[in-house]
């Protein structure tokens, strides 16, 4: 989880607003679609399975 | 009173012949069996056949009077060829069949995979050959009916067994009533609703998932190759999979998954059955071309095994020890491998050679297979047929990713069904250079077949008991190993010496091959003289040495003799 490359508050900023402006454009039917797609697509940019992991069991937490 | 019928079956391109019910009075002189059997199917007859080929007489019980109804299994394996090549019936199979090497799957109507599986010119099969299993199961019918050990008895079905450690006492039921056939082994062939499994009450373990498939098959004249065709998501059957392979006699399978909650019966329903097919038909552009229905079945996907195929004097094999996922073409293509397996096994042992012991390999390497088997039958089956909401998502994800993003394209090979290596099997050799090779099949591997002329190939050659493959330019095998080989002999081991590299006869060996080009040094990564592989009767490599001798060829026949 400890990134050597970590998203700035300025990068952060911008894909909160891009994230949320895709998943209104995708649309209700089609958002968790749409969020599968990138998370496969992220996680074959990160190409590690056990970073992936660890993102998803972070992500798991406090739901 | 068990009263299978005598009516043909009906077909619109394969001629059923019934045949005569065995019946015991008939037959006041019928002894006890060395091997009985139950079940003709592929598993079954293949099992008969390799027995017999070890010297081992069967009797085989078959409850009906005919080969199986529909196409059923219609794609078969390079390695099942060779497995059949052994009994003896691939050539006819060869003939027959349609050859293939490609698969394709559609996503919004673009081919967004390929399968490219080339046919090797040191293969004398093609990777996959598609034939209907009417077909398979009259040729080895009729290689049976050819061997004077095998005792095919059709119309006899098992109803009870009892067993204890001398043998199985069997009640058989036939057309005149039932009765008594006592046998020191019987061979569970009976398929996926093995009636000895339930008799023995044992249980497999493993997932069933619930999508459901039609699987038709039907004669029209299509202008297209033999490849394998898959649609995802089509818009005439909304999130489901849709299957297409040809057929030889014109005639070609499609598969489809069933909406979810739509019954069998509701499936099977003529007008359902039409429309979907015309759909389909639609789909490859082809909605014009008159076609007749032969047969339709349903078919849902599981991932099953027995924990163990030996029960006590019960052997377990093909569906009645397992039942896996057609995807990848799994079921019949590991049943041989399992027949194959589970003949010398059996033969070894009820010849004496082996102890009971010997079986409890046969039941941990199939096992292993297996267990392999549904972890990647699993894979597909959940990519082809999304259990789960999750898994729907993530599969949905797929396709649409796959119309641009290379990376996700393989998701859609669903691992055809490969031959199991029992690397870790008790058989390899302990006190070899497995491990100093830097090519060829390894421990537990099966063999590499080379093309060595015109219409000769090394798996011609191999086979029906061990193979001892003995590397040499040499004219003649030295002579402290051919008395190790002599002594084995001599202990009742089948085993053959072949010689290869030598241009002229090699004393001492059983044949020689010349390898002229080292096409077979090569495959084998043979690099110098005196290097040898050994062979199992499955034609499995259980030993390699970069340069044998004598001690270390003991050490590994005693091995086998000794389990």
């Amino acid at each position: 989880m400890n990134s050597t490359k970590a998203l700035d508050i300025a990068g952060l900023e911008e894909v909160y607003d891009q994230l949320a402006c895709a998943i209104d454009q995708a649309g209700p039917e089609k958002s968790e679609l749409f969020l599968v797609k990138l998370a496969l697509l992220n996680a074959n940019a990160l190409g590690d399975p056990s970073v992936v992991n660890a993102h998803i069991q972070t992500a798991l937490r406090d739901l | 009173m068990h009263q299978p019928t005598s009516e043909p079956r009906r077909s619109i391109y394969y001629d059923y012949q019934v045949m005569r019910p065995w019946l015991a009075a008939e037959h006041p002189d019928s002894a006890r069996a060395k091997v009985v059997i139950s079940g003709a199917g592929p598993a079954g007859l293949t099992a008969a056949l390799e027995l017999a080929r070890h010297g081992v007489p069967s009797v085989v019980l078959e409850s009906e009077l005919q080969v199986s109804e529909g196409s059923r299994a219609i794609v078969f394996t390079r390695r099942s060829l060779e497995i059949l090549q052994q009994v003896g019936v691939a050539q006819r199979l060869s003939e027959d069949g349609l050859p293939w090497c490609f698969g394709n799957s559609y996503y919004r109507g673009q081919r967004v995979f390929r399968m490219e599986n080339p046919h090797d010119d040191n293969d004398r099969f093609f990777p996959m050959l598609n034939i209907q299993q009417q077909y398979l199961e009259q040729y080895l019918v009729e290689a049976v009916q050819a061997q004077p050990l095998i005792d095919l008895r059709w119309g006899n079905r098992v109803v009870g067994l009892e067993q204890d450690e001398a043998g199985v006492r069997l009640e058989v039921d036939t057309p005149e009533g039932t009765y008594r056939l006592e046998t020191d082994w019987l061979v569970a062939a009976d398929g996926a609703r093995s009636i000895v499994r339930n008799l023995l009450g044992l249980k497999m373990e493993g997932t069933s998932y619930e999508g459901r498939f039609v699987i038709a098959d039907i004669r029209i004249d299509l202008p297209l190759p033999t490849e394998r065709l898959a649609f995802f998501d089509p818009p005439w059957n909304p999130g489901n999979t849709v299957l297409m392979h040809r057929e030889p006699h014109g005639i070609w399978r499609i598969d489809y998954q069933l909406p979810a909650g739509e019954t069998p019966e509701d499936a099977l329903q003529p007008e359902s059955l039409r429309s979907r097919i015309q759909s389909a038909l639609e789909q490859v552009g082809h909605a014009d071309k008159p076609w007749e229905m032969d047969w339709s079945s349903v078919y849902s996907a599981r991932t099953l095994t027995l924990p163990d195929y030996v029960c006590g004097r019960v052997l377990f094999t093909g569906d009645a020890a397992h039942l896996l996922p057609i995807f990848g073409v799994r079921g019949a293509n590991t049943g041989f491998q399992d027949s194959q397996s589970l003949a010398w096994h059996l033969a070894f042992v009820a010849k004496g050679l082996a102890s009971p012991k010997l079986l409890s390999n046969y039941s941990r390497e199939r096992v292993g297979a297996a267990r392999e088997i549904i972890d990647e039958a699993g894979k597909s089956t959940r990519f082809m047929a999304p259990p789960t909401r999750g898994f729907r998502l993530l599969r949905d994800a797929v396709l649409s990713l796959s119309l641009t993003q290379e990376f996700v394209r393989p998701l859609y090979h669903w691992r055809t069904s490969r031959p199991h290596e029992y690397t870790g099997s008790a058989l390899n050799c302990a006190q070899d250079d497995n491990a100093r090779f830097h090519g060829g099949p390894a421990h537990g591997a099966p063999p590499s077949n080379v093309k060595l002329g015109d219409d000769d190939y090394l798996l011609d050659h191999l086979g029906g008991g061990f193979d001892l493959l003995y590397f040499t330019e040499g004219p003649a095998i030295p002579g402290d190993l051919l008395e190790t080989v002599e002594a084995a002999r001599k202990n009742g081991l089948p085993l053959r010496l072949t010689a290869i590299g030598a241009s002229s006869p090699v004393r001492g060996a059983d044949k020689a091959i010349a390898d002229a080009d080292g096409h077979v040094r090569q495959r084998y990564g043979v690099e110098g003289e005196g290097a040898a592989y050994l062979l199992r009767p499955d034609q499995h490599i259980c030993g390699r040495w970069l340069r044998l001798d004598a001690e270390r060829l003991g050490a590994a026949l005693t091995r086998m003799l000794s389990q």
